[in-house]
């Protein structure tokens, strides 16, 4: 019974969705107008705002890929809170995963393959995620996939070595210490120009490394921030073991 | 005509709440969230999209897609990803409680 009813809640919202979407163009060139009934005169404030941000972003923000520039300038107030709630849930999965009487399970010892093969790649990796948050004004990438591989690097030597974990206090010190630098340079911003995250470092030339201000400092401490709560997530969820 | 594009991101959505209401492990509840999170990122990625176009990086000359769902799309992943973990943690928590996932068992219900 329970499930008819939902299988008929599921279709009608399917024809719900798709009759609201339906009218949606799909692959549409964005237009340069937005449809306003009275358009300013102002030719900058006519366009639509991803023919701005794709126009003007280069000049303002200095980043050559525009995803970045959205994330960590026009919208780096967001990202900001966007790293919290991320701390947020590290927190909680480290208080909730607390285990008071400390059982510690057995696990079993995995082969010579495995170990040697993950003590080889763990420097590897950690390097490809560090080169992808560098580089996260310049190439597809940042500060989010970048720490989601260093963690997964993690994973591997928590998958292989039954005995291995991650220091938490040099985790915690990473953690903050990028969280901090992320606050400093915003309000290193505010004190020299007078706004929050402001990007007041010289811009330099684009699609070079040393370009885009203050976004690959923001992008490494985000990264390196990523890198250690996920690091963190998964050592609470291994527990303590043997 | 709707585009198959939506069609299938649409789905995705439907099929998680499906999930979420008919079903009563709590394991397979929170797969359901995760589907239903997958289905809205790949709907605001596909509204995006533009023909012939490539991606927001200017290198290349030509037109681009619309950078602001891909970087919406961006905070969205993250955050599907916390609450992923806290939720899974939770249950976690519940089955060192009650020894059981099965939400009907957990409140006591007698079929």
């Amino acid at each position: 019974m329970k499930r008819v009813l939902a299988l008929t809640l599921a279709i009608l919202l399917f024809i719900v969705f798709a009759m609201a979407f339906a009218k949606i163009p799909f692959g549409e060139k964005m237009s340069n107008y937005p449809d306003y009934y009275n358009p300013i005169e102002n030719q900058t404030s006519n366009m639509s705002l991803p023919q701005h941000y794709l126009t003007y972003g280069k000049n303002d923000t200095g980043a050559t890929n525009m995803v970045t520039a959205v994330v960590v300038d026009y919208r780096g107030f967001d990202t900001l809170g966007e790293v919290t709630v991320l701390f947020l849930a590290s927190t909680g999965v480290g208080s909730l995963m607390y285990v008071e009487d400390k059982v510690k399970r057995k696990v079993r010892r995995s082969n010579a393959v495995v170990e040697t093969g993950s003590k080889l790649l763990f420097g590897f990796i950690i390097l490809f995620g560090a080169y992808i948050f560098i580089h996260g004004h310049l190439t597809p990438g940042g500060g989010f996939p970048g720490g989601a591989v260093i963690a997964s690097s993690f994973l591997l030597l928590y998958l292989a070595y039954p005995k291995f974990h991650a220091e938490h206090k040099k985790l915690n010190v990473s953690e903050s210490l990028a969280g901090l630098t992320f606050v400093i340079v915003g309000l290193l911003g505010l004190i020299i120009a007078g706004y929050f995250l402001y990007n007041f470092l010289p811009f330099g030339l684009p699609t070079y490394l040393f370009s885009a201000g203050v976004i690959p400092v923001i992008y490494v401490a985000i990264g390196v921030k990523v890198g250690s709560e996920l690091t963190g997530i998964v050592d609470a969820m291994m527990g303590v073991r043997e | 005509m709707i585009p198959y594009y939506y069609l299938g991101s649409i789905s995705l959505v439907v099929i998680g709440i499906y999930i979420v209401i008919a079903k009563k492990n709590l394991i397979k509840i929170i797969i359901g969230l995760d589907i239903m999170d997958t289905g809205v990122n790949l709907l605001l990625i596909s509204v995006g999209y533009v023909k012939n176009a490539t991606a927001p990086i200017e290198n290349v000359p030509g037109p681009y897609v619309d950078p602001i769902p891909q970087a919406l799309v961006l905070t969205a992943i993250v955050i599907g990803v916390s609450v992923m973990a806290l939720a899974l943690s939770i249950a976690i928590g519940i089955y060192k409680k009650t020894g059981t996932l099965e939400l009907d068992e957990i409140m006591g219900v007698e079929e």
